[in-house]
């Protein structure tokens, strides 16, 4: 069994295999952008805090 | 096997497009000519294809029939023989600019003088495949693409094609480029101590591939497409970016579109990464590609956007997309001889 669910930020299509974990983490392929499961049954994902370089500077 | 020749083959864009279709499983290269290096090994010019092929250059002259012809000479010259070229082969492709126009006085108001063949101007298929494929398959005749104007038709090809960016604002585009956009001749201003370490401003306003993006998109409107180019220290490379404002729009529109547009598009990649040091397309990945990266940076407060393109201009920005284009032209597969992904770092 696996989980299908979309990305919060760019909504790809994501398969989540049948031994993930909650509050795993994992990358969207589209975006790129770091995902945490944050629920199982149904799968809700968001998008983990991150660390970011200061682009700004 | 399907012969072809290359007349011009000793400039940048000529060589790039032997190394190419030395790859190429269903071509045959019967001539390659070079009215200066007559009589010299491929090699001895083109010196990453030493050990690749025994080929010497002729001059015009000998230049026999084949099944695909290859132009990539200087501006200006294909249109001045274009009937000679077209009694050598059933199919051209002409990497110039003489043929990507198919208004006789909008070329002469961006190139300075009448076109010399204005009568064969419509018989060329523009030849930039992710916005032509159908008009290409099978075609005759196709013209090469201007390598800015490419970076710029892409960048904002999946909003336009969805309805999101419109013509009511001016697309301004600000490109930085390598020094193989000049070509091989060298000049007072590629000359080493002049070119090294620039990011000189090259052309602000009044680009000649202005017109070829106004014609690109005039399907969808009467953009006013406006183009800045600036040499910068690469040698192979664009980078686009063209700014727009997109007022209301979500980030998931924007990747919606993208997706429509690119998704069955085998050389365009979306590229717009939530970390890291590439989000954005780069040129330095992409030198020997076929490849297009596009992408984008969104500001949903004031709805500014930046669309971005970044490629080979030796590549997809010329000799890719001709090769790409012989693919389609002839019925073999688009993506024949164009596979190789560059390298990194």
């Amino acid at each position: 069994m696996t989980y299908i669910s979309n990305c919060p930020d760019c909504a790809a299509e994501i398969h989540l295999p049948a031994d993930t974990m909650l509050h795993e983490l994992l990358p969207c392929p589209d975006c790129g952008a770091e995902l945490e499961v944050l629920n199982l049954n149904p799968v809700e994902l968001d998008l983990a805090p991150e660390m970011q370089e200061d682009w700004g500077e | 096997m399907t012969r072809i020749a290359i007349v011009g083959a000793s400039g940048y864009t000529g060589g790039e497009l032997l190394r190419l279709l030395l790859e190429h499983p269903h071509v045959e290269i019967a001539q390659i000519t070079s009215e200066s290096f007559a009589g010299k090994f491929a090699y001895q010019v083109h010196p990453h294809l030493r050990g690749q092929t025994q080929l010497r250059f002729v001059g015009q002259d000998a230049l026999e029939a084949c099944d695909v012809l290859f132009l990539a000479l200087p501006h200006g010259e294909a249109q001045g023989h274009i009937e000679r070229y077209a009694s050598l082969a059933g199919r051209m492709i002409d990497l110039s600019a003489d043929f990507r126009l198919r208004d006789a006085s909008i070329y002469q108001q961006y190139y300075g003088e009448a076109h010399r063949a204005p009568a064969w101007m419509n018989r060329f298929v523009y030849g930039l495949p992710e916005i032509n494929r159908a008009a290409l398959t099978g075609a005759d005749y196709a013209s090469g693409v201007g390598c800015n104007a490419t970076a710029v038709t892409l960048a904002v090809w999946a909003l336009v094609r969805a309805g999101i960016l419109n013509a009511d604002q001016p697309l301004t585009a600000d490109l930085k480029v390598g020094s193989s956009e000049a070509g091989r001749s060298p000049t007072e201003s590629s000359h080493h101590p002049a070119r090294a370490g620039v990011v000189r401003p090259f052309q602000m306003t009044g680009h000649r591939h202005e017109a070829e993006v106004r014609q690109s998109l005039s399907a969808r409107g009467n953009f006013d497409a406006r183009i800045a180019v600036t040499s910068v220290e690469i040698v192979r490379g664009v980078a686009a970016a063209v700014y727009v404002t997109l007022p209301g729009v979500q980030e998931k529109d924007i990747w919606a579109a993208y997706r429509t547009a690119w998704n069955e598009s085998p050389f365009v990649r979306i590229v717009h990464e939530k970390a890291g040091i590439h989000r954005h397309p780069e040129p330095r990945l992409l030198a020997g590609t076929n490849y297009a990266d596009v992408g984008w940076e969104y500001d949903p407060v004031t709805g500014r956007a930046a669309l971005l393109c970044a490629i080979d201009n030796l590549g997809k920005g010329a000799a890719g997309s001709a090769v790409q284009c012989m693919n389609l032209m002839c019925g073999f597969e688009e993506t024949t001889a164009l596979r190789f992904g560059g390298f990194y770092p």
